[in-house]
């Protein structure tokens, strides 16, 4: 699919945003480089960039690096450098720190975005991308020329920031490895959170709440060997006393993840869509207090997550199977080789 | 077609009733608000309104008139509705009928989440399913009762603070899922709720009665039930032929130790 009906899609819901942050995430982008870590910075300057070019090369080896295409719109100022490399990290290193490459280049991210000043590492993942902004989301797509792209999943965000400010390393998708979160709604839970992850190496950088989520299921998943599954029963754990009523086996797992996870349970209104190599997953609050819809199209080829039913009527007229999942359960969705199979309320 | 075409048709008795035809992908949810309510004061009776995606507040405190929705209608559907009446032929988003006064909201298919909210009086009949929190905050004064029947099934919190009205819910639908979702009644202090269903398995909270209806209970209802049959052409008698749970707060004072004794 090109990125020509997800940017559609954000136009009926164009009043949700406030032209603040547009983004866009996308999976199997990079075929031909599908082997190589994607990264895509934002540079204030020149020098910003030579100083973190000097510091990648000593980390990785850079197979290609260019300025990320984009049109000239007015409707997009301000504009960054915004470049990307395709790396893979350097042995020698790999082995003198003993840890596997995943977990070398999310350090390596953390230090640039935590310490050097203007420049940020907006995407970090295989065969994947993020491309963000301030302005309305189906302006920030035609300015990435996404129609350009050919992926097999898609999210996109439009934002209308509340509390922070808008700026484009604030705008959404959130990107760690191939994990990447859009979000609407704010987190309550946000400081709790984000003491706790970041006594785990990670470092919250950009302004907003939603980045800790990203973190959080970069923890789960990845260093914690959690399941997609089991990381929405930790960010939405059940209520007491709906554990309470499940089976013994069931309210004994529920249990756990609540009681040995208790930090990372995310409190507040939100319904947030996580992209990762082969998938995607929704989740809602466990109060539901932000809306959610999901549909299939008529061949069940395609499934299409959104805030509002007409997101999925400007995709697919005849979109079927139009459903709202419940609060705090996840709806899994897996695409592998022209295979789905899919979890959850489905 | 032409954006915005007024003509009149056919006379259907004695009266002739005038008919306008809006296309809303041409306009913003602002100026197609402004069309329809161009045409009903311009005593246009009926409005259709085709090809809509997402154009919220369609409606919006509209006291006369009568306007069938094509497409997708975006939140907050007839929010404010003071009188008009509004059918849906496809599904309705959130927020349908949000602090509605009066009027009626028909949907053939299904609705949101939020529907009904803080709703002071008229009618919401969805043929389909409701989201979470259908008829919260829904309350009553005087000969002012406000009514919404749900078809299918509904999500968690129906009746969420209830303070006066009437929501009932068919579960007209043959699937595994239980007639209403999670917490139904939380915080609901007036009112009452009908659930075609023995709700077995369904925990109510503290704060309400859930009991067996009974033919008295059925008879309160039974011009809703008359109506509402009429409107989706359903079989009444096979629809009463069922078991029912009436819900009601069991106190006249819902509040009482929540916070301070009184």
């Amino acid at each position: 699919m090109s990125g020509e009906k997800i940017i559609a899609s954000m136009i009926p819901v164009h009043e949700r945003s406030n032209g603040l942050g547009g983004g866009f995430a996308a999976y199997g982008i990079y075929p031909e480089h599908r082997e190589f870590y994607a990264l895509h910075l934002f540079y204030d300057d020149e020098s910003r960039r030579a100083e973190c070019e000097s510091y990648l090369k000593e980390r990785f080896e850079i197979v290609d690096a260019e300025i990320i295409p984009t049109r000239t719109m007015r409707e997009i100022t301000d504009e960054p450098l915004i470049w990307r490399y395709f790396v893979y990290p350097r042995r020698t290193q790999l082995r003198s720190l003993q840890i596997d490459e995943r977990e070398y280049v999310v350090r390596v991210v953390m230090k640039i975005n935590s310490t050097m000043t203007g420049a940020y590492v907006f995407s970090c993942g295989k065969n994947m991308g993020v491309f963000k902004a301030v302005g309305y989301p189906e302006d920030v797509g035609r300015y990435y020329r996404l129609e350009e792209y050919e992926g097999y999943s898609w999210t996109a965000h439009g934002r209308y920031p509340t509390n922070t400010p808008g700026w484009w390393g604030g705008a959404h998708p959130f990107a760690l490895l191939d994990y990447t979160i859009v979000h609407n709604g704010e987190i309550s839970s946000y400081d709790a959170n984000r003491r706790f992850i970041e006594m785990f190496g990670y470092r919250c950088t950009l302004q907003t709440d939603t980045e800790v989520i990203t973190y959080i299921i970069d923890y789960l998943v990845r260093r914690q060997g959690m399941t997609y599954a089991e990381a929405a029963n930790v960010i939405a754990a059940p209520f007491w006393d709906t554990i309470s009523h499940r089976d013994p086996a069931e309210r004994d797992r529920l249990t756990y993840l609540r009681t040995v996870y208790s930090s990372l349970l995310v409190t507040g209104p939100f319904s947030i869509v996580l992209g990762f190599e082969g998938g995607l997953m929704a989740l809602n609050d466990r109060l539901k207090l932000r809306s959610m819809v999901t549909g299939q199209s008529e061949d069940g080829d395609r499934v299409y997550i959104a805030s509002e039913e007409a997101s999925i009527r400007k995709m697919d007229e005849d979109a079927c199977r139009i459903s709202a999942p419940a609060g705090g359960e996840p709806v899994i969705v897996y695409v592998k080789e022209g295979r789905r199979e899919s979890v959850g309320t489905y | 077609m032409a954006d915005f075409e007024f003509t009149v048709a056919s006379p259907s008795g004695t009266a002739t009733r005038s008919a306008a035809r809006i296309n809303a992908s041409r306009f913003d949810h602002r100026s197609l608000n402004e069309k329809i309510r161009a045409a009903i004061s311009s005593g246009t009776d009926e409005v259709d309104v085709v090809g809509c995606l997402g154009e919220r507040f369609i409606a919006a405190g509209l006291s006369s008139g009568s306007i069938r929705i094509g497409g997708t209608p975006g939140n907050a559907l007839g929010a404010y509705l003071n009188g008009a009446s509004i059918t849906v032929y496809g599904n309705a988003q959130d927020a349908v009928g949000d602090t509605m006064n009066d009027g009626e909201i028909i949907v053939r298919g299904s609705i949101g989440d939020a529907a009904g909210y803080a709703m002071r009086g008229g009618r919401i009949y969805v043929l389909g399913d409701a989201g979470y929190r259908a008829g919260i905050h829904m309350k009553e004064y005087k000969e002012k009762r406000p009514v919404m029947v749900i078809g299918g099934k509904c999500g968690s919190f129906l009746g969420e603070y209830q303070a006066g009205g009437i929501i009932i819910v068919l579960g007209l639908c043959d699937d595994e899922r239980r007639i209403v979702s999670n917490f139904p009644g939380t915080g609901m202090h007036g009112g009452m709720m009908l659930l075609r269903s023995d709700c077995e398995g369904i925990r109510f909270p503290k704060n309400v009665t859930a009991r067996p209806a009974t033919p008295d209970d059925l008879s309160e209802v039974d011009a809703i039930l008359d109506d509402y049959c009429k409107r989706f052409e359903l079989d009444k008698a096979r629809i009463l032929d069922a078991k029912f749970t009436k819900v009601v707060p069991d106190s006249k004072n819902p509040y009482k130790q929540m916070y301070v004794a009184n």
